[in-house]
Parts: structure tokens; sequence; C-alpha cells
């Protein structure tokens, strides 16, 4: 029954979206168009959705007209990998000329093939996946602002620095939650720790994680790793919390991968004291806070911008220096060439300083370990977050040996 | 340590208990659509709907208007009730003469209006909602940890069920709803005003998923998406009871909540499928359900 439901809100979503813009668009060949592709709908709507779009318009203005204009359109893939890949094929074909965003991993996967038979530009800013960069590298593939590796390493290494040296993990079960409890696994391994053993639960459509929790608590290990994200991460914790099990048990919470919004959803009361990791925080710096104060105004729900929609306003800034850099006729013929243009320019934005695309298709930014505060710290709405640790740009990240990608080796 | 089918035997009863626990919602949300089908013949589609308004309700109750939990819990149904007394009047009762799939698609893009609205106002990301403190902490059963909480949810989900049902069977109210049902036109040459009494029942039923709502808050997310969630499941649990069968639903409702937490501890990957497998298997043995009259 889902799948109706969900079907039809595809094709309405299709129907609705689709042929304006790209009729319209169609009739200026000096136009670069970039499709934002993501969840606007389900669980992880407030993880880039509509602002996802919208941080991606706020780039191409702020980038100007130099010789050529940009036109930013968006869609709801609904995170099912066929309506991804539908989608993706549609726009490809119809002229646009880079996908951004694209979370939910199994999707980004998915639209990554896409992008690589059809040898056009494809920016993954929001799924998690190493594998993006690794076995399934592509040299028309970039991947922005973090994997499952950096979380794992940040966020899992410092749990067991302190102490934290036996798991469970409570897993959404694809690829996403597989790939985060395999790095973070690994991590935990090379620390001399144990994964006493996980769970893998049907994504999306649990909300009661008890009995998970229940299994993590017989297995008697220090610490649950959450290897889920969005509505099921703030579901996990707010019953892990009701269960007694860090109050009482002593057991510690790894929220693998948690974003500024899901504290906001969560509350500080309950989430007070969680460690995350993130590679943008709106309050890291002057040039952060100038950046979110900025763009928040024209943010729906009034949010700040996260990683993944500061990521999509920098992929997109950083692509279109490329393009100016090169032609747009050039930019249009081959993904690979724009791909390694970018490859071959610094990363340089107020969301995000510094940065370097790396051959795999990685870019490399510092990653940052935060303490979620307490409510007394807390001065109002989106200050959550304090610093604990900085990992700089080339040590965030898996090294490039390590990743298995094709393009490496050859 | 005494096992059973190689799961520790606490673990296992923890299980149980947890399962009773969901079985709580199911019945108590199943309830509401087997109340609603019973008389209204309507295939209440927006009830996903009104079971998230019910769990926003008591947020804006709380930090809108300052009333805490055990407010909420009295005003939200009646509120949300009264929309749903609304809904009927203005549009749902121009259905009745009509084949179930026009109240169904009418329910089901009413739902989805609503779900859109509140997910434009609110994000997908849900907010925050407390446990309340006199149910906080938790109770050492031996073999595990139960929160208060929970052990509240399934008492008064049961009492809950246990009302609806004693209305509906046992007094003169429910003889008349129930008589309406069979024959509307010749209760109301007796008098009764039936269109009125159709109206207060589907109100009753949306007030049921509300306060549903209510008490899910604090251990849900409280976010656009989680009656869409549940829902799908809850209707599977309506047809394995039987539509519009009143107690056929709550034992059905308890019974899957046990059967899904006993599949999330032997192969939790299926725990969201196996629902729908016993739907299968059920429809093709019995059609009108469990304890559906054919």
């Amino acid at each position: 029954m889902t799948t109706t439901r969900r079907g039809l809100l595809a094709t309405g979503a299709a129907a609705a979206m689709l042929p304006v813009p790209l009729s319209r668009a169609r009739a200026q060949a000096n136009t670069i168009r970039i499709g934002v592709m993501n969840d606007q709908s389900g669980p992880y709507r407030d993880i880039a959705g509509p602002n996802g779009v919208i941080m991606a318009q706020i780039a191409a203005q702020e980038f100007g007209n130099r010789g050529f204009t940009v036109e930013v359109i968006g869609a709801d893939h609904q995170n099912r990998p066929d309506v991804g890949v539908n989608l993706a094929r549609q726009w490809y074909d119809q002229g646009v000329d880079m996908i951004l965003d694209v979370p939910t991993s199994s999707v980004g996967l998915a639209v990554n093939n896409v992008a690589r038979e059809k040898n056009k530009a494809y920016i993954n800013v929001g799924a998690a996946t190493s594998d993006l960069t690794g076995p399934q590298c592509s040299p028309n593939t970039a991947h922005w602002v973090y994997d499952t590796y950096m979380l794992a390493k940040s966020t899992g290494g410092a749990m067991v620095r302190a102490g934290g040296d036996s798991w469970f993990f409570i897993t959404a079960d694809y690829a996403f939650g597989h790939a985060l409890e395999r790095d973070t696994g690994n991590f935990v391994r090379a620390a001399g720790g144990r994964v006493m053993g996980q769970v893998r639960y049907p994504f999306p459509a649990t909300s009661d994680f008890s009995s998970f929790i229940l299994q993590a608590q017989a297995s008697r290990a220090k610490v649950i790793g959450l290897a889920n994200a969005g509505a099921d991460t703030i579901n996990s914790i707010k019953q892990i919390a009701e269960f007694g099990l860090t109050r009482r048990g002593g057991v510690k919470i790894a929220a693998l991968l948690m974003f500024i919004a899901d504290v906001h959803g969560l509350g500080l009361e309950t989430g007070q004291g969680l460690v995350m990791t993130e590679s943008f925080y709106w309050d890291l710096n002057d040039r952060s806070r100038a950046f979110s104060r900025r763009v928040q105004p024209r943010l729906n729900n009034r949010h700040m911008p996260n990683m993944v929609t500061a990521g999509n306003y920098s992929a997109t800034l950083h692509y279109l220096k490329a393009v100016a850099d090169m032609g747009v006729p050039a930019s249009k013929a081959s993904g690979i060439e724009v791909l390694n243009r970018m490859k071959a320019m610094p990363i340089e934005d107020e969301a995000f300083g510094r940065g370097t695309l790396r051959q795999d298709g990685r870019v490399l930014i510092p990653s940052y370990l935060f303490e979620v505060k307490s409510p007394g710290e807390s001065s109002g709405p989106w200050d959550y977050m304090k610093l604990l640790q900085t990992t700089p740009a080339e040590e965030a990240f898996r090294p490039l040996a390590e990743g298995n990608c094709p393009l490496v080796r050859s | 340590m005494d096992e059973i089918f190689g799961i520790p035997a606490p673990l296992l009863f923890g299980q149980l208990l947890l399962g009773l626990i969901n079985g709580a919602f199911y019945a108590m949300l199943s309830l509401g659509l087997a109340v609603i089908f019973g008389l209204l013949n309507i295939i209440n589609f927006t009830h996903g709907a009104q079971f998230m308004m019910g769990a926003f309700a008591a947020w804006m109750l709380l930090n809108w208007v300052g009333l805490n939990y055990w407010v909420a819990l009295i005003l939200v149904p009646i509120i949300i009730g009264a929309t749903g007394v609304l809904m009927e009047w203005l549009m749902i009762r121009r259905l009745y003469k009509l084949d179930h799939l026009y109240g169904l698609l009418l329910t089901f893009g009413i739902g989805l209006i609503v779900e859109g609205l509140f997910r434009n106002e609110f994000g997908s990301s849900g907010l925050p909602y407390q446990i309340p403190p006199q149910l906080s902490g938790a109770w050492d059963l031996g073999f595990m940890f139960l929160p208060v909480y929970r052990g509240w949810v399934v008492a008064f989900a049961l009492v809950i069920c246990l009302a609806t049902w004693i209305v509906i069977e046992k007094t003169r109210l429910g003889a008349y709803l129930r008589a309406a049902t069979e024959n509307a036109s010749l209760v109301q040459a007796f008098g009764i005003n039936v269109p009125r009494m159709v109206t207060l029942t589907y109100g009753a039923g949306v007030g049921l998923a509300a306060l549903a709502g209510v008490l899910a808050a604090p251990i849900y997310s409280v976010n656009p998406q989680m009656g869409s969630n549940l829902i799908i499941v809850v209707f599977a649990v309506v047809v394995i009871g039987g539509m519009g069968s009143i107690l056929g639903s709550v034992i059905t409702g308890f019974g899957l909540g046990v059967v899904e937490g006993l599949t999330k501890v032997f192969w939790p990957e299926a725990s969201a499928t196996v629902i729908f497998v016993i739907m299968a298997i059920v429809l093709l043995a019995r059609p009108a359900g469990l304890f559906g009259r054919a």
C-alpha cells in the first residue's frame, strides 16, 4: 500500500514539476541547468529538501551572470531508487547539466550510474555511503561534505577513546545503514574494541525501536551505535532515554549521523550530551556566522543551514566556477571534463572555507566533533552545539589508497 | 539462563510485553477505524493524519497555551474530534450513497493535504515533547525495566477499548447505533436523529485517533509523517480483524503487536512485512476477517 501511495505522489510530482521549466529552458542554449534532487516529503526533508534547492539558487544568484545564465530546478525522489533513476534519466536527456544533492544512499548510488552512463556531472552532497568514492567511484561524480568513513572516524573514534570499547548497532536496513555500520565497526575493531551484535530494521517503516533497544541492552554493550538518520535517530534516542539505558545503565549513545535539525526536533532536554560529527555548523566561526545569518531569512521554517544545505551552496558555486573557466559548450559536452576542471581548482567559499576535490571524487574539508549543549548552556533556538575536536581535512576522510576506487588504481 | 528458541527467556518476556504495548496503539487506532466503518461505511484514510494532529495538538497546547499532558489528554480528543465533526458535516456526508471508493479517495486526499500543511509549517524533523514527570522513570520487573509511561499506555488503552466496547454493545446509545447500522431509515422513523448520530460517531472515531496521538507524543518523534507510517499497519489490523468488528479490531491489534514484536527478535528485517503476510493468509482463508461476518 505504501507503494501505491508514494506512486501516486511520484506521478503527481513528476507531472507537476518537470515539463514547465525544462521546455522553457530548452530554448536557451547558453543556460546551465542544475537539478537538485532530494527528499521533499519524507523523513529526510529537513536535512535538505526545499532548503537544499533554495541554497543552490542562492549560490547561482551570487555567482551572477558571467556570460551564461543558470537555472536551478528541484524534484522529490521520495527516497526511492527507481524514482531517482527515472528522474535522473529524464533530466539529463532534457538538458540538465548537473544533478546535485541526492541524499539517501540507495538513491545516490543509483543516480551515480546514470550520470556515468550519460557522461554528465553529478555532485552528491546528501548521501552518506563512502562507496561513492570507494568501489563505486566515478569520474563523473564528486561527493561533497561528509561520508560514513568520516562520521565513523570522528564520532566512533572519539567514543572508543572515551572507553566505549564494546558496541551494538541499530542499523537501518539499506545501503546507508550497512555502510555506516561497516565503517564504524572497522574503527571500533581497529582500536581494540568489540562489536557485540547488530540488528537491522526495515527502513522507512519502523517507528518503535524498543524491541531493538532491549536486544542492545541484553548484549551488554557499552555503546549503542545508531546507524540511521532523521526521524529514526530521534525515535531511537527518545526511546533509549525512556528505557533508562543512558541514565541507569551507563550506556552511551553514538548517534553516528545527526544533523542540527534533528537536535532541533529532539529538544536539548533529551539530546544534551550527545556527540555528533558535522563538517559545517553555523556558529563555528565569524565566516560561517555571517554566511548563515545572511541566508537564514530565505530558508523554509527559518531553519539554519546545515552541512548538507550549505554543501549544496558550496558545490553549486564551485561547479559554476569550473563551467565559467571552461565555457558552456565544453561543459555541456563532457561531465568528466567538468569534474577534472573542478579537481584542478581549489574550493573556496564562505560556508566551508578552503577545500580540495580529490582524484576519487572526495572533497576534503575538516570534520568537527560536537557535543549537544544542555538547556542551560543554550541561549535559544539553534544554539545547540559546542565544539569538542577538529579533524584536519587531510585526516578526516579515508586515505586515497584504501578506498578501492578503480580510478585510483588505473 | 533459560532459553526459548535460542533467545534468553527474560529477553523474550520483555519482547512480548513490548509487543503488547505497540499492540495498544494498533488497537486504539483500529478501534476508531472500526467504529467509523461500522456505522458510516466509510474507510477513513484520514485516520493517520488525525492521529498526527492529536500529537501536534498536544505540543501546541503545551508550547502555545501552557497546558500540560493531562489537560491535553482530555482537550485534544475534543478539539480534533470537532474538526472531524466539521469534516463529516461539510464533506463526507455527501458520499454515503456512493461507492466505498469515493469515501476512501476523499479521506485519503484530505489526509495528504493535512500532512502537507503540517510539513510546510513545521518541517519533517519533528518537535520535542517530554514524558510527563509523574510518569517518567521505570519499574524493575526482574526480566526487564519497564518504563512507567509504557505501562500507562497499555493500561489506558485497555480502559478506552473496554469503555468503547461497553458503550456500543451494552448501552441504549450503542443499541441505537447498531440499529442504525442495520436499517437507518427505520431507526429514523422511530424519531431518532440518525444523521446527527452519524456525525457524532465520526467525531468520536476521530477523537480516538487524536487520543492515541497524545499518548504517542512523548515516545515517538512528533512529525507530520508519524501517522502515515502507522496507518498502513493499522488498516491491515482492521482487515485481519474483520472490517467494522469492534472486539475483533481490539484483539487483533494487541495480537499483531505481539507477533510483530517477536518478529523483531527472530527476523528483524521482516518485521515490517509480517503483518501483511498474515493479512494475505487471513484474506485467503477467511475473506471477512477473523471476527467479521461474511
